[in-house]
């Protein structure tokens, strides 16, 4: 045994760093800011230099793409894991958002600028209107009520041929360039992924989780919970209904195809490798997914059996999800001190 | 008690029926102001139902409650929560995933908290997390100890059912029902809660207490009614009770009886 080594251990790095309870730190040093910013920083800058990284137009158009499957991600992590409403309605966001979006630009003549805020916030009025009755659902019920909306919707234009009909509208402003178009929702993404956070840790954050916890103590502290979920389910929808906008600016096309069940269920399995409950992995596992997806294209028909068969693996070998073991994980460096 | 003040709580003629069971017939009584009022009965004679029905968690079939004269019975569980009326459940109902501290934010936020001021403060302007930890640590969380910020899932059941005591009390309560709080709790938990209880009374909080624990129950109560098979036995004070036949019968065989009567 060397003396010096003797006289040395093995430290956890975030040791002294939580202070009694996750969410509050004692920062003594630049090292441990370092260490609790890093991972922060990495994701932001990464994400911001990403359309840089890609070799083509098709590429960069695939991570626009990424990005609102990311939105979508995000909102069923946030229904799902901080207020207990599991909701398959990606597809009925993104249809409303974009239907909107479309009535408003070729009807009214509003530019991109113009339309994806009015179509955010009255998408997400509309949706959680429509949603509001089966509120006090809860589990499966609510997210077969969910599923069932984008259904109907689609066989409603279908069938009054309404609103373009089989064929959609067309003729849908495009945005300025390609880097406005890139940017604006990776943006979106940061702000709402950091947001959401916030939000979580708010006040208003943890009475959601009270809900999705015990919703009954919730009502006994004289809180209403409809109230409340109805907030939830607007955040919610109002971040489908900003992917939405952006799909049908993206394609200049609002069609019956907005209403695709992939709305709701890659967000899904995006949330279950990324990590349920996390916020970042969702939007992680939609950066994976949606990629993997586009390489396996030149398979052509076996793509589905290839995605699925990554898709079990991701399940079986790492059920709890890429963020949560990667956080554990970070948590477990360790540094060597001096005794 | 002065009996010209009306009662702070009517509960009239509640009658609660399960399909063709009735839970709960015809029960009713009143609740002054500043008193202790314990519910005693065997096992499934209606007690939770009670506190239930009157705090609109279930639908009663039949009956009303006035609260300061005015009808309650019902109005959603929050909005009567929001008028001060406010229980703990048998079965804790913390939220697991948050630490203890938060747990009592959400009541902190809650309308009535807010406009009241709540219970010690914490009300519009107040910072939550430090009333919230104020409130835990009058209950008995010690504040320089890990246990007000350990996950509420990681907290033995004495610590539950204080909090569930919190939560009533951070909104700032005129009436609490007690849902058995001292079920579960080992002899010396109990001997700290009950002088817990007689505080909360001298601070003018009229409480319903329903309890198995019959002798810690009698120090505090002022008063006791008893329910068997959703019926009222009889209300009295706590040798009147014990006294009857009724009761007796209703009790037999059950040893603490015995013992408290004993002692009685």
């Amino acid at each position: 045994m060397n003396a010096t080594h003797a006289q040395r251990r093995r430290e956890r790095l975030d040791r002294g760093l939580k202070v009694r309870s996750e969410g509050i730190y004692a920062l003594m040093s630049w090292r441990e800011l370092v260490y609790l910013t890093l991972p922060r920083l990495i994701l932001i800058a990464g994400l911001l230099i990403l359309p840089f990284l890609m070799p083509t137009a098709y590429w960069q158009r695939v991570i626009s793409i990424v990005c609102i499957y990311a939105l979508l991600a995000l909102s069923f992590d946030f229904l799902a894991h901080f207020v207990g409403l599991v909701s398959l309605g990606g597809a009925f966001f993104i249809g409303t958002g974009g239907y909107l979006t479309a009535i408003l630009n070729t009807s009214f003549g509003l530019p991109p600028l113009l339309t994806i805020p009015i179509a955010t916030v009255f998408g997400a009025v509309i949706c959680t209107l429509l949603l509001l009755p089966c509120l006090p659902l809860r589990g499966v019920y609510f997210a077969i009520v969910t599923l069932m909306y984008p259904l109907l919707l689609m066989r409603v234009i279908e069938a009054l041929d309404i609103l373009g009909g089989t064929d959609g509208i067309v003729g849908i402003d495009s945005f300025a360039n390609r880097w406005i178009e890139q940017y604006f929702i990776i943006c979106m993404v940061l702000l709402f992924l950091f947001g959401m956070r916030r939000v979580v840790n708010q006040d208003l954050g943890l009475v959601l989780r009270a809900v999705k916890d015990n919703d009954q103590a919730v009502r006994a502290s004289g809180i209403s919970i409809t109230y409340y979920k109805t907030i939830a389910v607007f955040i919610s929808s109002a971040m489908g209904c900003l992917a939405g906008a952006y799909l049908v600016h993206l394609y200049m096309w609002a069609g019956l195809s907005t209403f695709a069940l992939d709305f709701s269920i890659l967000p899904i399995a995006a949330t279950v490798i990324g990590g349920a409950g996390t916020l970042v992995g969702p939007v992680l596992g939609a950066f994976i997914l949606v990629p993997i997806s586009e390489l396996l294209r030149e398979f052509g028909t076996l793509r589905i059996v290839f995605y699925a068969i990554i898709l079990l693996a991701f399940i079986v070998f790492r059920s709890e999800g890429i963020m949560v073991y990667g956080q554990r994980k970070y948590h477990q460096f360790e540094k060597w001190t001096k005794v | 008690m002065s009996s010209t003040k009306p009662p702070l709580l009517q509960v009239n003629q509640v009658t609660k029926t399960f399909g063709g069971i009735f839970a709960l017939n015809d029960v009713s009584f009143d609740l002054h102001e500043g008193e202790i009022l314990g519910i005693i009965g065997p096992n499934g004679s209606g007690k939770t139902t009670l506190v239930n029905c009157i705090t609109g968690f279930i639908e009663m079939t039949a009956g009303e409650v006035l609260y300061r004269g005015k009808k309650i019975s019902g109005k959603a569980p929050h909005k009567i929560a929001d008028m001060g009326i406010t229980r703990t459940f048998q079965i804790m109902r913390p939220y697991y995933s948050l630490p203890a501290y938060k747990n009592l934010v959400i009541p902190l936020f809650s309308p009535r908290a807010k406009r009241t001021g709540g219970w010690r403060g914490g009300g519009k302007l107040g910072d939550r997390n430090t009333v919230s930890i104020d409130i835990l640590e009058e209950l008995g969380f010690e504040r320089e100890s890990f246990v007000p910020y350990k996950k509420a899932s990681n907290l033995p059941t004495g610590y539950l059912k204080r909090m569930e005591l919190a939560r009533c009390l951070a909104l700032n309560p005129k009436i609490i029902l007690c849902d058995e709080v001292f079920s579960g709790l080992s002899m010396s938990e109990i001997a700290s809660m009950v002088p817990l209880v007689e505080r909360l009374q001298m601070e003018g909080i009229t409480l319903i207490m329903i309890e198995h624990r019959l002798r810690e129950l009698f120090r505090v109560a002022n008063r006791i009614m008893v329910l068997n098979f959703g019926e009222k036995l009889i209300e009295g004070t706590a040798e009147e009770v014990m006294a009857d036949e009724r009761v007796k019968e209703a009790y037999f065989g059950s040893q603490e009886v015995e013992e408290v009567m004993a002692h009685a």
